[in-house]
């Protein structure tokens, strides 16, 4: 084990991963000499030669055919969006392309492409360095999608992504790439002396379509992913309640049985996320766990997540679910 | 793949920048191209195929001895070369300034238009009042062009309580509606296509707005930049479409934007007329974009201008260009500084002096540091107030929907 942060932890699975198979390539905005706006794929490009990782034109449509067509003959691409705001214009090739290709060619075809894509908010970034589009993909059949929360499971989920046959959209929450966010924006610690920040090193993997139970609970389920995960820790811990946490990790497909069977002990049930709420993946979730445990509910599912309203700048803190609000919902479901 | 499908050691070419830090940039000293090398068509009959030269070469005025000369000279009067560099100056004044309070935590992020401040300058200058301005990051300066106040940008940029766009978009993303100046957008590109859309409009109006845009070297891969010429190129609206060819796209080299020898001639395959013009030369890029505008007045629809320049500061206050180029590759640049260089024109023909210079520095860094104190009064990042959370809600559409007003409820702010 070594102590790392998201950053250095994903470096090590697309190091790992460069070192074990050849096949893998590596490419997007920056990623090549320069090693990548956040630094992810920094020293690759010199350690695994200028075909393996490069430097794209800044063209998102382009880079995810390309990554279609070269997953499509042979090789296993893993392509970064510089932020997950920036994949719309790729948003047609990974839709209709990519996810479909196995379908449409009657199994004849695929193409195992992975897109990395930093996401969600905490930078003061704006509308356009913030979003959580998760939901724009979990709506499109042939995807897997994937979002980590520490360096642990970034590194994992990340070495199963790229070794899966199918596509998997990867969202790399970018406010914990240097530590955990509890929701406190001038509390800001390290990944340091965490436990998850406590990685292996090599290659090292984690199944997709895994659930994580952080913290286990009897009086309410709350599950949550990205960033969420370490936020709704905290508003668990200001309710006083001992809920359980559920740290998603694959969105698409879920882990149906682990938060069934949560919700089934505890009757009670609060999904976070920080994406707008309206047709946001709690709505689906939601939907899910009343069809199987509708008997077992001692309360409304309540969902806490971002507003129905575009990302704001200054504002943003106002705008992510707090621990406060999480809180507040985790004691709604207690009043019962 | 097997090992003996691996072929040869180059499978594919992966182009790189051709210095690096630790190597001596060199650029060929001076311009080869000089100001006497290129005619100017008549505007109002210019075809594409007339422009060849222009889209190969390299449009210029000032020439290494400072003079103006050739068929491209404006022949602008002293007054109006003085408040071009006038603003040249408050451009550059103002960005220090606001990298400066980036750094000490009072605004976000910040992105300077060092070394290319004649590109808005001069351009806008160059164009009527009313017509329409869709920027990328590096020419926030058209408004200083349109008189807009320092202490409303400055309130934008920290996103205050007097920020006309509420705090709702990063710094450097200005929105002025009585300067027709549209809000750059992260995701790059979209604005160029966009504008042949507003230019369209202007030709179905019959209104004599003309609609300039520029995107950058790097951006000109992302389909939005062909998308517009091609649309230009087909329905000819008035529009000036221009790529600045800075060098770099953050890290990413020209040379990964294209596998061709320059930006302007790609306009020629779309039959638009096609001009390079020196990006450091203020009076050539007055002249290129008069005569585009004026090409747009005569109903000659579009015309394509690659602006040759270098980024000498950072992409933004995020980048450290040091690990990835030399860090003083600037000064190799055959281009020189926009603003030096229209300084020591004025002082060659004998309307401008180092005193005068000085004097006009230390006026507009008071004036600079005045807006910066005023806007500051109305809150910084570090400190707030900020708009109310309100704002969240509000202008998401025309009036508040049911659900979003629930959820302003639900907040309680």
């Amino acid at each position: 084990m070594t102590e790392m942060n998201m950053i250095q932890s994903l470096n090590s699975a697309l190091d790992s991963l460069l070192e074990k198979d050849e096949n893998v390539v590596i490419f997007g905005e920056d990623v090549g000499y320069f090693g990548g706006v956040f630094r992810v794929t920094s020293g690759l490009q010199e350690k695994h030669g200028m075909h393996r990782v490069f430097d794209a034109p800044l063209a998102e449509g382009g880079i995810a055919a390309i990554a279609f067509g070269m997953g499509l003959n042979g090789l296993r691409p893993v392509a970064e969006i510089q932020f997950a705001d920036y994949i719309f214009p790729a948003y047609d090739q990974i839709v209709n392309e990519i996810a479909k290709l196995r379908h449409r060619s009657g199994g004849e075809f695929s193409t195992p492409v992975t897109i990395r894509t930093p996401a969600g908010g905490g930078i003061k970034g704006g509308h356009h360095h913030s979003q959580s589009p998760e939901s724009q993909f979990t709506h499109t059949p042939g995807l897997k999608v994937v979002y980590c929360s520490n360096p642990r499971n970034a590194k994992g989920l990340l070495t199963s992504a790229i070794e899966c046959n199918d596509p998997v959209i990867f969202f790399e929450p970018k406010r914990c790439y240097r530590g955990p966010f509890y929701g406190d924006p001038h509390n800001v610690p390290t990944w340091k002396g965490h436990e998850d920040g406590d990685v292996p090193e090599g290659h090292y993997s984690i199944p997709l379509e895994e659930a994580r139970i952080v913290k286990e609970g009897s009086a309410c389920t709350v599950i949550a992913w990205g960033t969420m995960v370490h936020v709704a820790q905290r508003g668990i811990e200001e309710s006083g309640i001992d809920a359980e946490l559920i740290d998603l990790q694959t969105l698409l497909p879920w882990d149906r049985d682990t938060v069934v069977n949560s919700v089934k002990k505890t009757g009670r049930c609060v999904i976070v996320h920080e994406a707008p709420k309206t047709s946001g993946f709690g709505a689906e979730m939601s939907a899910s766990i009343q069809e199987r445990c509708f008997w077992h509910l001692e309360a409304p599912i309540i969902r806490v997540t971002g507003w129905d309203t575009p990302f704001p700048h200054t504002t943003e803190w106002d705008y992510l679910p707090s621990p406060e609000r999480i809180s507040a919902a985790i004691k709604k479901t207690q009043e019962v | 793949m097997t090992e003996g499908d691996k072929g040869s050691l180059e499978p594919y070419t992966v182009p790189t920048a051709p210095f690096r830090p630790g190597d001596e940039a060199d650029f060929g000293g001076s311009w080869k191209e000089q100001p006497s090398d290129l005619s100017r068509p008549d505007p109002a009959t210019c075809e594409s195929s007339e422009t060849h030269d222009h889209a190969h070469g390299l449009i210029r005025v000032l020439g290494d001895d400072d003079s103006a000369s050739g068929e491209w000279n404006p022949e602008l009067d002293a007054a109006t070369l003085i408040e071009g560099l006038e603003l040249m100056m408050r451009l550059r004044i103002y960005d220090d300034r606001m990298i400066k309070m980036q750094r000490t935590g009072k605004l976000s992020f910040y992105m300077r238009s060092l070394g290319e401040e004649a590109i808005a300058i001069a351009q806008t200058m160059a164009l009527d009042d009313t017509d329409w301005i869709f920027p990328s990051y590096r020419q926030p300066g058209a408004q200083f062009v349109r008189g807009r106040d320092m202490v409303s940008m400055i309130c934008h940029c920290i996103g205050n309580t007097e920020d006309n766009i509420r705090g709702r978009q990063m710094p450097v993303h200005y929105s002025w509606k009585e300067g027709y100046f549209i809000s750059i957008s992260s995701p790059v590109g979209t604005q160029f296509s966009q504008a042949v859309g507003v230019a369209m409009a202007s030709a179905y109006k019959g209104d004599d707005q003309a609609t300039i845009t520029w995107l950058g070297d790097g951006t000109s891969a992302q389909g939005d930049y062909h998308y517009g010429l091609n649309f230009a190129s087909v329905f000819k609206p008035p529009v000036i479409l221009n790529v600045v060819n800075n060098q770099w796209a953050i890290s990413t080299h020209r040379n990964l934007a294209t596998g061709g020898e320059n930006f302007a001639a790609r306009g020629l395959a779309y039959g638009i007329p096609s001009l390079r013009v020196d990006g450091n030369d203020f009076l050539a890029l007055y002249s290129v974009t008069k005569w585009a505008r004026e090409r747009a007045r005569a109903g000659k629809g579009a015309t394509h201008i690659e602006v040759y320049t270098y980024r000498a500061g950072g992409h933004s206050s995020s980048d450290d260009p040091s690990i990835y180029r030399p860090g003083d590759e600037f000064k190799y640049w055959p281009g020189g500084d926009p603003v030096d260089r229209l300084k020591k024109h004025l002082i060659a023909i004998g309307a401008w002096s180092e005193e005068k210079d000085v004097e006009l520095s230390k006026k507009i860094d008071d004036e600079v540091m005045a807006a910066y104190k005023e806007a500051c009064t109305f809150g910084d990042l570090a400190n707030g107030p900020y708009p109310p959370a309100s704002t969240i809600f509000t202008e998401v559409y025309e009036s508040v929907p049911w659900h979003v007003q629930e959820q302003r409820e639900e907040l309680g702010k």
